[in-house]
């Protein structure tokens, strides 16, 4: 028995602020300390407050240490885990009590408090790379469960009854997919889970697959016992390197278990899963593109009908899900379809998780109930807009979303109020912007996007995207008429209704939604020719205000192209003509003397 | 886009044909079997340059145009070679509100080179790339393995400074 357990997130973000160094000092100091025997270090994965990473917790106090250094783990060993006294200046700072040595648990703060972890549950909690800590959180007994006990009719009646939607961007309800391709008779039909999380900004799917892998493998099973299929493909990017191991670790223990392979649970039933790697292609998140790409071809898309779940993967009916839904189906099983539509509003059920990002305190991952308002999202849970500035817009849905002004700020999030006020859920990445952002930027930012990534197959989504960005461009340049304004809209609704597949069809969302709520900015590129954010370059001119300036020569100094003239202590002019608007004057001065209008 | 036809000349080796060709046999019979195969390719060679995708057209029997038609498809393929040290900046759109664009302009500006291209002496490679989902520690740039989050412009000469030797 261990005395105590620390919990060290291995998760992508907390690996990239260092947490393998903190793994190996701690294993070095305990080693030290003769503590091997009393302490256990544990890989976990994410905690979901990336912001304050490296993250570790030390139980059972429950004490939450936040950015620690390497260095810090001598004092956190031999105070702390030797002595038993917490290194105050190491906590998280909102769990610190005044004038006491408990601690505050992380359930009381404003992160957490607000949150309802279902998809996340064991995220942060149990070793994803041991299948027994899984089995421990009655891992594979909902799939047990459904073998034993249920008919696949009725495992379909509960997920249908749970009202349980897709998470990964259209939201349509998983149970009726599983019926319809039960529904058809065939030799071979696949399920697949669709890990190829493209959004930029969202990475609760990666979190699920590097901190509970098991749970997608158990879901996967699930739905091959209910629609009648033996194989399964898990399409995971090859850009989450810790996830594709987790998983096939994973997927390894789990055959070893026999709870993937043959005659599963002592029944009949057969179900093994694969690995397909994706290799970067946006589009690969659409569902026939997906499995275009598992068959080994360019993943372009197909037109439906016929849907997958009559004609998918290899010609055979299919199902895929996203990771995130699959990660509610367990626990949907064990506490029955009431408990899961107990949460939520009327028409989205249960919970979704945000990745939280951009100008906002609490970066991370954030899983509420659906129809949380953003204001609780973005003021409670995410601590605010850092730096006193002020909230501008939410982008939700990615490059196929919209902007959310902040008159909006109290709609209550799911998926249906998204929509009418033209964003939409998508895979739940957020990124909160603040006053220092442009608008017009931000739609030619994922502009640029859709228009590398689009396929090039259907001519609306090639050429239209690419027309549109030009038009951006327009503006953004200085060269910009009101008249643009019209033909974007008309181009949008244009490429919405004629493209092949989702990207086409979303893809001038940005833009609409910017245009219906920011107008202003555009007609102020438009007609003042004036960029209000200061971002975009060919509309801004850098000077020197003449009452500041010391002539310290620092900004002419470090001037890449020699814009700068001025001798020491006299008055410095940039040269607009030469100017190359990198800003680095601005950086530099310690004055505040270079101005950007 | 980086996916040109390379002016480098091939020089591969016979391990490393050795290798490919017992990928090749591995997947032979295996139902879409050409992205692991064009992977592993580019894992042992690091690009994936004609005369690879020609080895793998007559090992596999899959016309070339067709390996082509993939291996131009997704960006993680590659008909150039890379630096010795990759530099990859996220324009994911956390790390683009938080000035990732800046980071690259820097970058680029300090090697001489634009978006996919490579320094003359083989040594450092610049691209930008989509979100690698370390949003909490944006703007995030990566170099080979090594990730570094929080930057401002002026960090990078820094970091460049560490790969001098």
């Amino acid at each position: 028995m261990y005395r105590s357990h620390v919990l060290v997130c291995g998760g992508t973000g907390c690996t990239s602020s260092g947490s393998e160094k903190i793994i190996a000092a701690l294993e070095s100091e305990i080693q030290k300390n003769g503590l091997v025997e009393e302490v256990k270090v544990i890989r976990t994965g994410c905690f979901g407050l990336c912001a304050l990473g490296p993250i570790m917790i030390v139980y059972p106090e429950g004490c939450f240490y936040s950015m620690v250094q390497p260095e810090d783990i001598p004092e956190i060993v031999s105070e702390h885990l030797l002595k038993g006294r917490i290194v105050k200046r190491l906590l998280y700072s909102e769990t610190v009590i005044e004038d006491s040595d408990a601690v505050k648990s992380l359930d009381e703060t404003d992160f957490y408090k607000k949150q309802l972890r279902v998809a996340l549950r064991n995220c942060g909690v149990i070793n994803p790379e041991n299948i027994d800590e899984y089995i421990a959180y009655d891992g594979y007994q909902a799939l047990g469960k459904c073998l034993t006990e249920y008919t696949p009719e009725q495992v379909i009646d509960i997920i249908k009854q749970s009202g349980l939607r897709g998470r990964g961007g259209g939201g349509f309800p998983t149970g009726v997919k599983w019926s319809l391709a039960r529904a058809n008779d065939a030799d071979q039909k696949y399920v697949c889970c669709n890990a190829d999380e493209g959004d930029p900004g969202a990475f609760m799917d990666r979190s699920v697959l590097e901190g509970d892998p098991h749970v997608v493998l158990e879901a996967m099973a699930i739905a091959g016992y209910a629609i009648g299929a033996t194989q399964g493909y898990i399409y995971v990017r090859a850009e989450y390197p810790i996830a594709v191991k987790r998983l096939q670790i994973a997927i390894d223990q789990a055959r070893e278990y026999g709870l993937l392979g043959k005659n599963i649970f002592g029944t009949d039933f057969c179900f093994d899963i694969d690995l397909r790697l994706g290799a970067g292609a946006f589009v690969c998140g659409e569902e026939t593109a997906l499995m275009t790409s598992i068959e080994g071809h360019r993943g372009e898309p197909r037109p439906r009908p016929p849907f997958p779940a009559q004609k998918g993967l290899f010609g055979k009916p299919t199902i895929l899900n996203n990771v995130e839904t699959y990660a509610n189906i367990p626990q949907i099983i064990l506490k029955g379809s009431d408990w899961f539509s107990g949460m939520g509003t009327e028409k989205s059920k249960g919970t979704k998780v945000f990745a939280l990002g951009g100008k906002i305190k609490h970066t991370g991952l954030v899983e509420i109930p659906m129809g949380t308002t953003l204001r609780e999202v973005i003021e409670e849970i995410g601590g605010g807009i850092p730096n006193g500035k002020k909230f501008k817009a939410a982008q939700t849905g990615g490059p196929s979303g919209g902007c959310i002004p902040a008159s909006l700020i109290d709609t209550p999030m799911d998926y249906d109020n998204l929509i009418a006020i033209g964003s939409m859920m998508g895979s739940g990445g957020l990124i909160v912007m603040d006053e220092d952002t442009c608008m017009v930027d931000i739609a030619k930012f994922f502009l640029e996007f859709t228009v590398d990534e689009s396929c090039g197959k259907c001519t609306p989504c090639r050429v239209g995207t690419k027309r549109l960005l030009e038009l951006l461009n327009k503006i953004t340049s200085g060269n910009g008429e009101l008249a643009d304004l019209d033909k974007m809209e008309e181009l949008c609704y244009y490429i919405k209704a004629n493209s092949l597949c989702g990207l086409g069809q979303t893809a001038p969302n940005p833009v609409l939604s910017t245009l219906r709520y920011f107008r202003d900015e555009y007609v102020a590129h438009v007609v003042d020719k004036k960029c209000p954010a200061g971002v975009c370059k060919d509309l801004l001119s850098y000077s020197i205000d003449a009452d500041k300036c010391k002539g310290c020569t620092l900004c002419a100094r470090n001037c890449p192209v020699g814009a700068i003239e001025g001798k020491v202590k006299e008055l410095h002019t940039i040269d607009t003509t030469k100017c190359i608007k990198c800003g680095v004057c601005m950086e530099k001065c310690k004055f505040g003397a270079v101005v950007k209008k | 886009m980086t996916n040109k036809k390379t002016s480098v000349p091939f020089n591969g080796t016979p391990e490393q044909e050795q290798a490919l060709q017992k990928v090749i046999e591995a997947h032979k019979n295996e139902r879409g079997a050409l992205m692991p195969v064009l992977q592993e390719a580019q894992e042992i060679y690091g690009y994936l340059p004609l005369e690879v995708q020609e080895m793998i057209a007559r090992g596999m029997d899959v016309p070339l145009e067709e390996i082509y038609g993939v291996a131009t498809f997704y960006s993680q393929f590659t008909l150039n070679p890379k630096g010795k040290y990759k530099i990859s900046v996220c324009l994911g759109t956390a790390c683009y509100v938080k000035g990732s664009g800046d980071i690259f302009d820097r970058l680029s500006r300090a090697l001489g080179i634009g978006n996919g291209e490579c320094t003359p002496d083989g040594k450092f490679s610049l691209e930008a790339c989509r979100c690698i989902g370390a949003c909490g520690l944006a703007p995030v740039i990566t170099i080979n393995d090594d990730v570094y989050g929080r930057l401002v412009p002026d960090d990078v000469e820094k970091i460049l400074a560490k790969y001098a030797d």
